[in-house]
């Protein structure tokens, strides 16, 4: 087992259906700085957690989340991006 | 040959959720030519860009300048040309962009199995969802033909898209950060079959773990008319009549119109799932021409103001 010092990011991305963390995973992404796995679009059917608070049982730390932002005037009926995206990280060893 | 126009209920469908899909539509002699035309090898041996600047080379898929009328833009009997005349392919066109819509371009996509990549010493990726083009901001719409001229396995890794997500504004590879989204779909299908992409629609192609090549040949077409009242209202009618909402002790009719533009997509979320039934409803406006149309009375309710 490599140094702690060695260890590696791992991070999933997780979107909600509120800016609440325990509510519902809509949408998840990882990144994996071990080099375990290599993710990418298109490869899971279903999320890796349930709900924000799902990945905080899992030992996930959040790191960063959306910002509840006014509506800009004129442009409040249009969608966009994923609204409520919230950051996580682990650190594991590189896989050998 | 009688080209049917798409229904109201596909219609409605589109306005939802962004694509129509046609099974098979095309028959095997027209995807057989176009195999053939392309010189489409499942197995070859050659290299990615090797493959490309043979099929190129064949001039099987013309170059065309964009904004040229697709009546126009291919050789009378070319499997191209054939397939845009099948029935319901050219009802669908003409139903969401007009009798003689422009060509903006085309593009025959390759999507090659995992060996071509050994001597790349690139690893084999899916291509990031995204949205074509720029941010359109537009009410007028074009729309993406997506034809596979063979049977697509899972293991393929047919085109990937996300239904419903056609008017969310954004920046191409921008939301390239998704890797998955609630309701994804995956095209798995039989030869001939074709889907009609609003443009905005996410989407990205798959990772090919098959050992055959992936071909996929896609136009975009820009309409050239006023896209209003182009479909038949009267094929599978659906009911526009006022209904209550919320406390009611009918189940949504499928038949209602309503119930399809304000049905949401797993991925929605909580709040703008509302922003996307107006969204639907002012583009039901749009391809209607009914100015005061209105579904549960979404965009009824925030138009009530008295000078």
């Amino acid at each position: 087992m490599a140094d702690q010092h060695d260890w590696r990011q791992q991070v999933l991305v997780l979107y909600l259906e509120t800016s609440a963390l325990d509510s519902k995973v809509v949408g998840w992404s990882q990144y994996d700085g071990t080099k375990q796995h290599l993710h990418m679009a298109g490869d899971s059917s279903e999320p890796p957690y349930q709900s924000g608070l799902d990945a905080l049982y899992a030992g996930w730390r959040l790191f960063q989340s959306s910002p509840l932002l006014p509506h800009q005037s004129g442009n409040e009926f249009n969608t966009s991006y994923l609204k409520y995206e919230f950051f996580f990280e682990k650190w594991g060893a590189p896989s050998e | 040959m009688n080209a049917p126009k798409l229904s109201t209920r596909q219609m409605a469908e589109f306005a939802a959720r962004g694509f129509l899909r046609f099974d098979a539509v095309v028959p095997e002699h027209i995807n057989k030519q176009f195999l053939e035309d392309i010189g489409a090898v499942s197995t070859s041996n050659d290299n990615l860009a090797g493959h490309y600047r043979s099929i190129m080379d064949s001039g099987s898929v013309p170059t065309v300048d964009p904004g040229t009328p697709l009546d126009e833009a291919y050789p009378k009997t070319s499997a191209i040309a054939n397939l845009i005349e099948v029935p319901q392919i050219k009802g669908a066109i003409q139903s969401l962009v007009g009798s003689n819509p422009a060509v903006d371009h085309h593009f025959l996509h390759v999507t090659f199995p995992p060996r071509f990549y050994t001597a790349t010493s690139k690893q084999p990726q899916a291509q990031p969802t995204h949205q074509d083009s720029t941010i359109d901001p537009r009410q007028a719409f074009d729309v993406q033909l997506f034809y596979f001229p063979h049977d697509i396995t899972p293991a393929m890794g047919g085109t990937r898209f996300i239904p419903g997500s056609q008017f969310r504004l954004v920046s191409e590879a921008a939301l390239a950060r998704y890797q998955n989204i609630r309701g994804q779909q995956h095209v798995v299908c039989r030869a001939g079959t074709v889907l009609l992409f609003h443009m905005g629609l996410w989407h990205g192609g798959g990772l090919n773990e098959s050992d055959a090549l992936r071909y996929l040949f896609k136009i975009r077409l820009c309409p050239r008319q006023k896209q209003e009242n182009l479909w038949d209202r009267h094929r599978d009618p659906l009911s526009e009549q006022s209904r209550p909402i919320f406390w009611t002790k009918n189940a949504a009719s499928p038949d209602h119109l309503a119930t399809i533009l304000t049905t949401p997509e797993p991925w929605f979320e909580a709040d703008t799932q509302r922003l996307e039934f107006i969204r639907r409803i002012h583009f039901w406006r749009y391809i209607s021409g009914d100015e005061t149309f209105d579904a549960d009375y979404w965009l009824t309710r925030i138009e009530n103001e008295y000078s």
